[in-house]
């Protein structure tokens, strides 16, 4: 008997029981879109970046078990269509100034960004008032450029085992918290040896005094687009960064 | 009460018994916040971190927690708390108004607390009494028809800092307002008679009874309620001392409902039946009933109930005399979360977690309250059941329509001359609705809520029932005087209000979509934010992770459609204006200057004063 498989924008993947949509897609080197997921964390389905069709229906590839005959659309002009307005949105939502700055070339928002062709940000802009922790003594929190994907958080809770962030707030007032009475990050256990630390895939989570120790036009995306790079993606250890 | 005296200490104190209450059961997270606010009249900092101890959970999820609903305050609100609903309905009674002459009355800003801590007056959504509108809460107790008068006593009352049990009584009644009905608000039967019935038929042959009604959920998706049932009843349970869950969805967060607020009121012997035929027929031990916090006022009545039924053998161990046959059932409190009533996002709020909807697969059936398999039904659905239970499925399948068995409870409100409940056999027009409730006339009735439909009147020929008009219950007339554009900006600004900021199309769409609809509402839009609206609703459709943000631009789309000159007119142009209103950028200005007078106005604003507000 073959293997279950989904066809994927026509292309037969193979998969294996208990395999989403995305990770078929990952293991067969065939890019969708995604922002708040990551092969090594608890699958969460919130950015919606990663919407595909599946037999005619709209649906979170991160999430949605793969079904044998599956028929998924993934790299249609009206999916990519949808996914530029989700960056739109996630970038008219905080404050993301790509020129300056330090996580730019590497960060997963600007290269979808770039790979979608969002040629401007469309919407009028939030302005949210989102201060800076500079209390710890490694690490800085820029809340400025948060998109919710709760990757620290996950990685924090279900890994390092300390729960440092965690989510309050609602609808467009949600927003990233630390595990402190005050609020500020030097409070917390947390430490750059924490897989947390290496998780997010936009510039909040950053290293103090190493910014530009390589520099723009050198960095992850600078030299290849993302969606060229899904055998690096799919294989992503928090260790790494990004 | 001030902040100095909140140490450690007292609050640990202070939190014990009610920690222990609920055997520090990390669960309970919600309903321990909602015990000790009403301690100590807000969450300060200090007592997040106690409870965090206490139950040994992670400080950043208890906040996380706290700042999700509504109702729980993380800075100190006026120790009077004015909440006036804010559903459409209650702003065609004047609410707006009336909010402003109690702002205006106790010298204070809307949102803001009085420097001397008695008072804070806001809004909130709808709290379910559009009957007998303008409502609001009052340190969470509801008020119905408001009027000028009665505000201006309020005043005083909170001036003179009286408790609100000196409050005159009549400010806090609330009417059924039953004005037509049939199968079910006509039944008068005994508590534990429908319970009775379905022992004596057996759990299998009352799925089977359940599976010949055709019984459809009545909180909104119609899901067929045996095939919930049966499914539930086979799911395996999981670990040693797995139970089944049955659940009863009184959240009762759609606008413009509150026909479960009048079954829990006066037929509550009839939900708690339900909810144990329910429990008997899928082998549960447990009932959970999810109240909005906004019924708080119904819990003393509800658990004197469960303390008769418990005392007449109807509920705890050994039920009806049957020895083995156990049925439990316990009451949470919601904090204010529209979500909630979405079954999955309630099971987290149950499970004492901020209220998102999950992932599904799995579903509630197999892994829903603490991973066992759950059933969640509408209040009216498990009403419906007792009803099967007594009098039998074929009964049940012959009234109403094919597809929509049985009888239907419509909440009545807006621009009719007798607003309230009416019971109706499915497949009713809209027509005949109308006429019964008095509403001589509409342009539109909005059927189901926000999230449901608006339909006009050449639509009114159609009919209430699955295959044609579905609804949840809410029923709101606007008459031909009513502006649709400003019926549909109330519901964008619900939504924006009620998402639960999982996802990103619903948490960003939604603001997106209000602020789209501010504009064209002060003058400024043009054909440019039509399409915007048009764009942001398909996408919310498509890609929102549940319900509400899949309806959420429904209403938009719908007046889009239909009274597109609501729209139009308000249009200054039909080209594209820029967003930066210089107008607005000048409001904090004017507001320091205490000038309103043209010269302080630019543009549109500065030809027609008052159009900027
Ligand atoms: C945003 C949202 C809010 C909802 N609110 C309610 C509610 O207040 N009451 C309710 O019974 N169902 C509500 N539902 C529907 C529930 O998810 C669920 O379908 C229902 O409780 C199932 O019960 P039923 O099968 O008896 O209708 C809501 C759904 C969504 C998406
Ligand atoms: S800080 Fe980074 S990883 Fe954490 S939620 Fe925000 S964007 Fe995601
Ligand atoms: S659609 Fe809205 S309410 Fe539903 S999960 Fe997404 S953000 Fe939350
Ligand atoms: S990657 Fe699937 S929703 Fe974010």
């Amino acid at each position: 008997m073959n293997p279950p498989s989904i066809l994927l924008d026509g292309l037969p993947v193979p998969f294996v029981n208990g395999q989403t949509i995305m990770d078929a897609a990952m293991a067969a080197e065939i890019f969708i879109p995604h922002l708040c997921h990551h092969p090594e964390f608890k699958p969460q389905g919130s950015c919606k970046l990663c919407t595909v069709k599946a037999n005619g229906r709209y649906v979170s590839a991160c999430t949605l078990p793969a079904r044998d005959g599956m028929e998924v659309e993934n790299n249609t002009p009206d999916l990519n269509d949808k996914r530029r307005t989700l960056l739109q949105m996630l970038f008219v939502e905080g404050n993301h100034f790509c020129p300056s700055c330090e996580k730019s070339g590497n960060c997963m928002l600007q290269a979808l960004a770039y790979e979608l062709e969002m040629l401007s940000p469309h919407f009028d802009p939030f302005y949210p008032n989102r201060p800076v922790d500079a209390s710890h003594p490694e690490v800085l929190l820029d809340f400025n450029r948060c998109i919710l994907c709760e990757l620290c958080v996950r990685a924090s809770r279900d890994v390092d085992g300390k729960s440092v962030f965690s989510l309050s707030g609602r609808g467009i007032t949600k927003h990233l918290i630390v595990n402190a009475e005050s609020g500020r990050l030097a409070d917390t256990d947390f430490s750059w040896a924490d897989k947390a630390a290496h998780v997010c895939p936009v510039g909040v989570i950053l290293k103090k005094r190493t910014g530009f120790a390589v520099p723009i036009g050198k960095r992850r995306y600078d030299v290849e687009p993302i969606g060229m790079q899904v055998e690096r993606l799919a294989a992503r250890s928090a260790g790494e960064e990004g | 009460m001030s902040k100095e005296c909140f140490e450690t200490e007292r609050l640990e104190e202070l939190l014990r018994p009610l920690v222990d209450r609920h055997h520090a059961d990390p669960l309970q997270l919600v309903q321990i916040l909602r015990e000790a606010q009403e301690l100590v009249g807000y969450l300060p900092p200090a007592l997040l971190t106690a409870t965090a101890r206490a139950l040994r959970l992670p400080r950043a999820q208890v906040e996380g927690v706290a700042g999700f609903y509504s109702f729980f305050h993380l800075t100190p609100p006026g120790r009077y708390r004015v909440l006036f609903s804010d559903n459409i309905t209650d702003r065609m009674l004047g609410s707006g108004e009336l909010l402003d002459r109690l702002c205006n009355r106790l010298w204070i800003e809307r949102g803001k607390v009085s420097e001397d801590g008695l008072v804070s007056v806001d809004t909130t959504s709808c709290t379910g009494m559009c009957d007998q509108g303008p409502a609001l809460l009052v340190n969470g107790q509801a008020l119905t028809r408001l009027s000028g008068e009665r505000i201006d006593r309020i005043s005083e009352l909170i001036r003179a800092q009286a408790p609100l049990a000196d409050w005159p009584g009549e400010y806090f009644r609330v009417e059924d307002n039953i004005r037509r009905r049939d199968t079910l608000l006509s039944a008068e039967w005994l508590a534990g008679e429908a319970l009775q019935a379905a022992i004596g038929r057996g759990s299998e042959a009352m799925l089977a009874e359940m599976q010949l009604s055709n019984l459809r959920g009545r909180g909104g998706a119609g899901f067929t309620t045996a095939i919930k049932w049966a499914s539930a009843r086979r799911a395996p349970c999981h670990g040693d001392d797995g139970l089944r869950y049955l659940v009863c969805n009184a959240d009762e967060g759609e606008p413009g409902t509150f026909k479960d607020r009048v079954l829990l009121s006066s037929y509550a012997d009839l939900v708690f039946d339900g909810m144990s035929v329910a429990g008997f027929s899928i082998g549960a031990s447990k009932g959970l009933l999810y109240l909005r916090g906004e019924y708080a006022y119904l819990l003393p009545a509800l658990r004197e109930n469960l303390e008769r039924r418990r005392r007449s053998g109807l509920l705890g161990r050994a039920l009806c005399g049957q020895v083995g046959l156990d049925f439990e059932i316990d009451i949470h409190l919601g904090a204010g979360a529209y979500v909630c009533g979405e079954e999955t996002a309630l099971l987290e709020s149950l499970e004492g977690k901020r209220g998102i909807p999950r992932i599904r697969p799995p579903f509630p059936v197999t892994a829903g309250y603490r991973g066992q398999p759950t059933v969640v039904n509408n209040v009216e659905t498990l009403c419906k059941a007792a009803l099967i239970a007594v009098r039998g499925g074929a009964w049940f399948a012959g009234l109403g329509t094919k597809q929509s068995t049985g009888s239907k409870l419509l909440s009545i409100s807006g621009d009719v001359e007798r607003p309230g409940i009416y019971e109706y056999p499915f497949g009713v027009s809209v027509d005949q609705v109308l006429q019964d409730c008095g509403a001589g006339n509409a342009q539109a009735v909005q059927v189901s809520g926000p999230s449901g439909v608006c339909l006009a009147m050449h639509e009114f020929s159609r009919s209430i029932a699955f295959e044609d008009v579905p609804t949840a219950g809410a029923f709101m007339v606007f008459g031909a005087h009513r502006d649709m554009f400003e019926v549909a900006r109330n519901f964008a600004h619900f939504f924006k209000h009620e998402s639960c900021g999982f996802c990103t199309p619903c948490r960003v769409g939604t603001s997106l979509v209000a602020n789209c609809m501010d504009k064209i509402g002060k003058g400024l839009g043009t054909q440019y934010e039509i399409n915007q609206i048009f764009k942001i609703h398909r996408l919310l459709h498509a890609a929102s992770h549940c319900g509400l943000g899949q309806a959420a631009c429904n209403p938009l789309f719908d007046t889009l459609q239909k009274f597109r000159p609501a729209y139009e007119r308000r249009l200054c142009s039909l080209d594209f204006e820029p967003a930066f209103d210089l107008d607005q950028a000048l409001a904090a200005a004017r507001q320091m200057t205490g000038r309103d007078d043209p010269a302080a106005h630019f543009g549109l604003a500065a030809r027609f004063p008052g159009v900027a507000s």
